[in-house]
């Protein structure tokens, strides 16, 4: 979240589409409730299913799954067309001022550099025009033809309301009455929040979907500002902090980079990722990555990290390929991986392709499973009838199962969708031999570790020469990794840090991730305090935990005032210059002394120091986001560019080879499939817990009236939803809340599949969902396209 | 039930007359419609406090589980897909359990002493240990709250969580409810609350938005903000005019003086059927489930 939760309730129009807040956030959803109580604020739900959260929305309108950017882009072409934008914001805040390289361009859905063979982009074009001082070109006037704003314009010139309603079937009335509720909040005095979740990242476009409404608010001047922003909710108590620590194979903590082949030196690397300002005068504050990454090879190598060593730079693996969880079970598949650590994570149940998943698993000679209950995964090999249909005595993998205790077993930090790392306390032991995460692991290591020490290997130095410096080895605690994660000085009486700012890249400070940096500073665990006062009554309590980075609780908050410094809503002000210094109600996104005319921009993190609203080349798809069709759609063509079959999909999207036939045609598969969450449920885990499990017992589907009459089905009946790679039975819940759509002058039925079952717990048992699902994901990001896809529906 | 520092206002079948020192404030609890979002939070800390667990069902083709009251499930959650006259599609979401009538209809028809008491706050609770398990609560609930248990014959339904009340807690639904749907305070206080919600979906275009309080039962402690008031059917069922049956009237005005009668009756009838019979015996196989 660029924002925070509570501040939800800052909002005047709230936009949820590409989630289900009430469903799957129903505790933070309160501020939703906030909002409407105290600032009579509007919400507005756009969803292919009528939600729990369209439930207590002032305003509902269906959308076809797959479709969202069709929708958004819109909505981007409805704003600059009826100048709804904030132009001061735009003008200062933004790129759209900004020349781009005159070689890019856009053509029937394909953008310049495209490679078939390899399914990428050569992104040179997706750049600015330089100057001779290195820095971009902008034209104040934003005339220029080849300029951000007059590209974007013609890119989503296309996107009429006509053509819009076509792809999405969202009738023409209810896109513009959205438009104008969107377009309400272009003034200083009005902003929308925007809520989403697994509902745009789970598209073989989700990344661009999410950079589509990031450019809506930054069009209406509604990021930086209380009640504003682009508000990811995350699916887990601490998603957030998985995501900060790196659990993503090519990145290091803090959201920096593992090095790859391509690194030959410690140079290299560093050249490679510490970014030149584009314009003047920028803070571009990743210029610092090098102090980022020396602190954490000291935290990491400690007195092995040496200046003469590049501090440890050859100590870190180099990848070579993609290691998201599609790569991992792609290599698993083809026999490349032998051994599997799965900790708290059940693929299995989780991973897309069910069939593709065990058979993968069926081919490590070992599989490590560390989580408190037997899951699905860890139960792989066993035979549960028709429900997991698979012969034991096949399955060679050797199954380990290492019981850890749960959350409230033991001592720790959550950082929650809003950034707040909050501290929490164990409540009670974990049950017989169950252990900490981190013991575990630790264990493990020091068992390495000796194993390493004693027989050598081809190269033990990254395992030998790892600093561990707990006082207890086998049960590192919460408070040492706390306090190594914030940071310390190794000078002096090596007192812990107060902030990022103190960071050097001499290797005179260790820190273990440079965002969480002060969160254990002088003054103690600052997460763990409690204190809820709120003097400017915006929910803004500096005092309740800590919010990386430095504290902050609205990201590029320098953006909630105008050029000059003065807010542009004084009753919702967060920050504000004072003559001689930013000063209010949360810590500055801003170097406390720039004076408004040296025109220190608020994208403090970018080269140029401005919102960009042509993506360079960060998303591997496009500079803009382009409406294309999931790899399983049920229409023929892509309406935006119907002559390309190129550019029908996403044709940035990786596609192994062996996955080709397992898509399917909408001939057999009519039917557009969703999956998604129920709030009674948490993911795979509570169809364990009794109480969970009475309240929503048994899985089923959910049908449209019409498909039901089609199909001669009613409530409760039994069915079978199939995919071209496999199927599940359920009950059918019949439904009004699912609409038939209209597609371009035809009839899209969606089939609704909540996921929460699998083989194991104590609801009834039954399929696991993801059976059904595509092994396709985001071009940049890899998560599967879990959300459109193509199925069958037939009576049991 | 820790009820010691609740008084009790009125018992069922029962003339002694009740302790009338103390005054306490009238509760209520708030169910505004318009903020639930059916999550079953309330469902969830309801089992939790009370200690009770209903069976692992089945799924019915509804979002509904379990699929209705009883005696491990003291509320659930109901759910209606309505079509409004405009055409818009309305997904209405209701927590039914017990109304805790200020007239109750349970308490006046249940023929066992003490088995049914009222707070003098307004709290209606059943007292186990004194119930029958007759069933005339049933019939004498105008909204079908109580439920008899297959496995004591007793009849069970919502207490208010009189017992966290007595500690000075609000009900565990209204602790768990996270947006704030379940509101309790004085029966005062949540009126004057209820207004402020009225006002606000009145403006949202909710013209026949209102307060749930109905007076055929002189009025509930537990109320509902309804965005549709004028239909309160509409949320599966919600009667429209809820009143005391007439069987309960009757019990009340004409059979119940007849009944002691015959009571009386039948005890003789019975003293003289062990003098000159001897004791009924029990057949085995009755007796067994």
């Amino acid at each position: 979240m660029t924002n925070h939760w509570v501040d939800i309730k800052n909002a005047d129009l709230i936009l949820i589409m590409g989630g289900n807040a009430a469903e799957a956030h129903p505790c933070g959803f309160k501020w939703v409730t906030e909002a409407k109580a105290h600032r009579k604020a509007k919400l507005v739900v756009v969803d292919p299913r009528f939600t729990r959260s369209a439930a207590v929305a002032d305003y509902y309108a269906p959308i076809r799954s797959g479709t969202d950017i069709a929708f958004l882009g819109g909505v981007i072409n409805y704003l600059v067309t009826n100048d709804k934008i904030l132009h001061e914001y735009v003008q200062a805040y933004t790129n759209a001022t900004f020349l781009v390289n005159p070689d890019f361009n856009f053509a029937e859905g394909m953008f310049s550099g495209y490679d078939a063979e390899t399914r990428s982009y050569d992104t040179a074009t997706w750049s600015y025009q330089l100057g001779a001082d290195g820095y971009a070109k902008i034209d104040e006037t934003m005339q220029d033809p080849n300029c951000v704003m007059q590209l974007m314009k013609k890119h989503f010139s296309r996107y009429t309301p006509e053509l819009v309603s076509r792809i999405t079937g969202t009738p023409v009335e209810q896109f513009l009455t959205i438009c104008e509720m969107i377009g309400s909040t272009a003034v200083p005095d009005r902003v929308m929040t925007s809520m989403y979740a697994l509902g745009w990242t789970q598209h073989s476009v989700g990344s661009e979907n999410i950079r589509c409404m990031a450019m809506i608010q930054l069009l209406l001047g509604n990021i930086g500002v209380a009640g504003g922003g682009i508000n990811a909710l995350r699916g887990h108590c601490n998603v957030q902090g998985i995501t900060d620590m790196c659990l993503f194979g090519e990145s290091l903590p803090g959201y920096m980079k593992l090095p790859t082949e391509s690194d030959a030196s410690f140079g290299d690397y560093l050249t490679r990722m510490t970014p030149k300002p584009l314009r003047p005068n920028q803070i571009n504050y990743w210029s610092n990555y090098p102090k980022f990454f020396v602190s954490l090879m000291k935290a990491w190598y400690g007195e092995a990290a040496t200046k003469d060593n590049n501090f440890g730079f050859d100590l870190l693996p180099k990848i070579k390929g993609p290691s998201d969880a599609l790569a991992i079970f792609e290599r698993m598949y083809q026999g490349e991986i032998n051994g599997f650590f799965c900790q708290g994570y059940n693929p299995l149940a989780a991973v897309a392709n069910k069939k593709k998943v065990s058979t993968a698993l069926a081919k490590l000679k070992y599989l490590v499973v560390i989580d408190p209950l037997p899951t699905e995964t860890s139960e792989f090999w066993k035979n549960h009838g028709v429900l997991n249909d698979v012969d034991p005595a096949a399955i060679q993998t050797e199954v380990f199962r290492l019981s850890s205790t749960l959350f409230a077993e033991e001592d720790g930090s959550y950082t929650n969708s809003g950034r707040v790392i909050q501290w929490l306390w164990k409540a009670v032991d974990g049950p017989g031999e169950s252990k900490g995460d981190v013991e575990i692991v630790s264990r493990i290591y020091l068992k390495l570790r000796e194993m390493y020490a004693k027989e050598g290997g081809a190269y033990p130095d990254p395992v030998l020469q790892l600093s561990w410096p707990y006082s207890i080895p086998e049960q590192p605690s919460s408070t040492e990794l706390a306090r190594e994660i914030s940071g310390r000085a190794l000078t002096g009486d090596g007192e812990q840090l107060s902030g990022f700012g103190q960071l050097k890249d001499d290797g005179s400070t260790a820190c273990g991730n440079w965002l969480y940096c002060g969160m254990w500073s002088p003054a103690g665990n600052l997460a763990a305090r409690r204190d809820n006062s709120d003097p400017s009554g915006l929910g803004q309590t500096l005092n309740w935990g800590f919010a990386w980075p430095a504290n902050r609780r609205i990201l590029y908050n320098r953006a909630s005032c105008d050029v000059a410094g003065n807010p542009w809503d004084p009753s919702r002000m967060v920050i504000k210059w004072n003559g001689s210094k930013w000063v209010g109600n949360d810590i500055p996104d801003m170097r406390l002394n720039a004076r408004p005319e040296e025109m220190v921009m608020p994208f403090i993190m970018h080269q140029e120091g401005v919102g960009r609203l042509f993506g360079l080349n960060k998303l591997k798809d496009g500079p803009f986001p382009e409406h294309y069709e999931p790899f399983e759609s049920p229409l023929a063509k892509n309406l935006m560019h119907p002559d390309n079959p190129e550019s029908k999909c996403n044709p940035a999207v990786r596609i192994f080879m062996g996955d080709l036939d397992s898509f399917g045609k909408p001939d057999k598969f009519p039917y557009v499939g969703t999956t998604y969450r129920l709030t009674e449920h948490y993911h795979f885990w509570t169809k364990h817990s009794r109480i969970n499990a009475i309240l929503q017992p048994e899985q089923f589907v959910e049908i449209g009236e019409e498909l039901a009459k089609e199909k001669g089905l009613k409530d409760g009946d039994k069915v079978i939803v199939s995919s071209n790679r496999g199927h599940v039975k359920a009950v059918a819940v019949v439904t009004k809340r699912i609409k038939t759509m209209d597609v371009d002058g035809r009839k899209v039925h969606t089939v609704g599949i909540p996921i929460h079952w699998g083989f194991m717990g104590l609801a009834k048992n039954g399929y696991i969902t993801n059976t059904l699902t595509p092994y396709v994901g985001d071009a940049t990001a890899q998560t599967p396209e879990f959300k459109a896809f193509l199925v069958n529906i037939e009576k049991a | 039930m820790k009820e010691q520092s609740l008084n009790i206002e009125r018992r069922s079948a029962t003339t002694t007359p009740s302790p009338g020192v103390r005054h306490t404030v009238e509760v209520a609890k708030l169910i505004d419609i318009s903020k639930c979002i059916g999550c079953k939070a309330c469902q969830a800390a309801c089992m939790e406090w009370n200690d009770i667990r209903d069976k692992i069902g089945t799924c019915e083709g509804t979002y509904a589980n379990p699929a209705d009251l009883s005696a491990g499930s003291w509320t659930v959650m109901r759910y209606a897909e309505v079509e409004t006259k405009d055409g818009r599609l309305e997904w209405l979401m209701r927590k039914d359990g017990c109304m805790h009538c200020a007239d109750p209809g349970c308490l006046k028809s249940c023929p066992a002493p003490g088995a049914i008491v009222q707070h003098s706050n307004g709290i209606v609770n059943f007292q186990q240990e004194n119930c029958t398990g007759c069933g005339y609560c049933i019939t004498g609930c105008p909204f079908n709250i109580p439920r008899l248990s297959p496995d004591d014959h007793k009849a069970y339904k919502c207490t208010l969580c009189s017992d966290r009340i007595a500690t000075g807690m609000e009900p565990a639904c209204a602790k768990a409810c996270p947006t704030g749907a379940i509101m309790f305070g004085s029966k005062k206080a949540m009126l004057h609350h209820a207004e402020g919600r009225i006002t606000d979906l009145k403006e949202r275009g909710y013209r026949q938005a209102g307060l749930y309080n109905p007076a055929g039962v002189g009025g509930t402690h537990v109320m509902y903000v309804l965005p549709h008031a004028d239909t309160p059917e509409l949320y599966s069922g919600l009667a429209k005019d809820p009143q005391l049956s007439t069987l309960v009237l009757f019990w009340k005005g004409i059979a119940k003086p007849l009944m002691g009668y015959s009571l009386g009756l039948a005890v003789l009838t019975g003293i003289f059927h062990y003098v000159t019979v001897g004791p009924n015996e029990a057949d085995e196989d009755e007796t067994e489930e």
